[in-house]
């Protein structure tokens, strides 16, 4: 399955509307990257204008999910889209809810950084900021991945779930260190540690939509299993 | 009184775990030398077994290395399949495919060509239907067959589905009214036309007609009920009438349809077999193939693209 080969339609309207399906998983996708990006920003930077931009912009991402998820029931009522079709439009359905709580986490994020005011000390940032360029990275490739239907890259952002799973837990660990160091600390050691769970969730979410992408172009349910088995069943010549 | 409360068994002492969470699933990790992503191992579900398979079906029909040619040119190349007792299996493809010509071999409605050639074997329950000790009736009468367009007789609803036993002698009132009536309520038809029996049938609408041709069908209790485009001369309702019936009919009968309509074919069908320029391209449980098909060929045709 490759992008060309999803064009092969004898319906040309039929090649439109799945073509501009894709578009707008992949738009919804940019705007969710572009709310988490700037969440971190804000978070890190202490940027209060910023926190409350990602904080008033969740609504569009709300809307993308309810329109995309409309035009999905459009395309199965009127074409009831068999094979690859019918499982890049359940892949499509299964992610929009994924992307959208992707968007709700860094909602979360930018709350925090609202609460945060005035008080941060950089050093605390460290290593939240490290596990925030991870996690914004996985997304990032994550939706490359569902963009340029490639299954090698989908499994990548799978493992890097794993190393994110650890980062957060040492995150976790520096936090308590620091809490029970100065227990003044405490309000803001914990508004950092809700960001890295909110991390840790958007790392996940991001597998999942890597687990769609395997599904849509292997026809292999990936869900819950361990990775060695992720790997065999999406190399599994079909 | 109820018992006392008796403490967790986790952790040492207040507010300390003995081990923090990471090294239990690291442990857990080590035991079943599998990686974690972010659940347990449902393969117990058995999720990803076919319902249906091919290795636990009773046989009814088989097909073995079946060609046929009318004159010099082949319509049927090396056609090998089996088809299982008591389920619906669908022939999809596009025109000219061959899937009509391979249905007619069923009960030899081939043998009324006179350019057709026919090599290979059908094996109704083990015994070859080209065998030349095989009575012709005989086999069409265990091997039924509905066409397209609705074909009933210009008489009575009653004789029409009478026929086949007037047919071989009996004439008993008593036991053709059984049977009728049976038939029709088989078809679905009964309650429609229960009242008007000796109407005569061509008064019926074409979705009855084709019902009618159905009850006309099983009346003489055939093992296999070959459908060649059963409803595509109906309208949506009575189209939903028929694939209701055979839903019910597959208790009994094997079937087998041929259809146009890939949808209808993955709504009634257990088992779909796709055919391309006289070649069997994929066949296998119909969930399966309608949702990740095998074979490129497959895929293009069921999507609608053009190879």
């Amino acid at each position: 399955m490759n992008e060309e080969e999803l064009q092969h339609h004898i319906s040309q309207q039929f090649n439109i509307e799945l073509r501009e399906l894709r578009n707008q998983v992949l738009g919804m996708g940019g705007l969710v990257e572009e709310q988490l990006t700037n969440a971190l920003i804000a978070l890190t930077t202490n940027d209060q204008q910023l926190a409350k931009r990602v904080y008033s912009n969740d609504y569009k991402i709300n809307a993308l999910e309810v329109a995309i998820d409309e035009e999905s029931t459009r395309i199965l009522a009127r074409r009831q889209p068999t094979a690859s079709d019918l499982r890049l439009v359940m892949a499509v359905v299964k992610a929009i809810p994924e992307l959208e709580r992707i968007g709700d986490q860094a909602e979360r994020i930018a709350h925090m950084a609202l609460q945060m005011s005035g008080e941060p000390q950089a050093k605390h940032f460290v290593a939240v900021n490290h596990l925030g360029e991870h996690v914004r990275q996985m997304l990032h490739d994550a939706l490359d991945a569902f963009a340029r239907i490639d299954v090698e890259m989908a499994l990548q952002v799978m493992r890097e779930d794993q190393k994110v799973d650890h980062e957060s837990d040492s995150v976790y660990r520096q936090l308590i260190t620091y809490m029970m160091e100065d227990a003044r600390a405490i309000p803001m050691a914990l508004n950092i540690m809700w960001s890295a769970r909110a991390l840790e969730r958007v790392a996940a979410h991001s597998c999942n939509i890597c687990e769609y992408l395997i599904y849509f172009v292997r026809g292999k349910d990936v869900r819950h299993i361990s990775l060695e088995q992720v790997e065999q069943r999406a190399r599994q010549a079909r | 009184m109820l018992p006392p409360v008796s403490p967790l068994p986790l952790g040492e002492g207040p507010g300390v775990r003995a081990n923090p969470p990471s090294t239990i699933i690291t442990e857990y990790m080590t035991q079943n030398g599998t990686t974690l992503t972010h659940g347990i191992d449902f393969a117990s579900l058995g999720r990803s077994e076919p319902i249906l398979s091919l290795d636990n079906e009773d046989l009814c029909v088989e097909v073995k290395n079946l060609n046929l040619y009318y004159d010099n040119k082949q319509a049927l190349r090396n056609i090998n399949m089996q088809i299982p007792r008591r389920r619906v299996t669908a022939y999809i493809g596009p025109s000219g495919c061959g899937k009509s010509t391979l249905l007619r071999c069923f009960n030899r409605m081939n043998d009324l060509v006179d350019s057709v050639q026919i090599k290979g074997q059908i094996l109704l329950d083990g015994n070859d239907i080209f065998d030349p000790a095989v009575n012709v009736a005989e086999l069409r009468r265990r091997v039924g067959m509905v066409f397209q367009k609705p074909n009933p007789f210009p008489k009575s609803v009653y004789e029409n589905v009478a026929y086949g036993f007037r047919l071989q002698g009996i004439n008993s009132r008593r036991i053709l009214d059984e049977v009728v009536e049976k038939s029709l309520k088989g078809a679905a038809l009964w309650d429609e036309v229960k009242d008007r029996l000796h109407d005569n049938a061509l008064g019926l609408s074409g979705g009855q007609q084709q019902r009618l041709v159905i009850a006309r069908a099983i009346a003489i209790e055939p093992e296999v009920l070959l459908l060649d485009e059963p409803a595509s001369a109906l309208d949506p309702i009575s189209t939903l009438k028929i694939e209701e019936l055979i839903n019910e009919l597959k208790a009994e009968y094997t079937i087998v349809i041929v259809t146009h309509n890939m949808q209808q074919a993955a709504r009634v069908s257990d088992y779909t077999a796709f055919m391309y320029l006289g070649e069997l391209i994929e066949f296998g449980d119909t969930a399966t193939l309608f949702t990740n098909p095998t074979k490129k060929q497959t895929e293009d045709y069921i999507t609608g693209r053009y190879g």
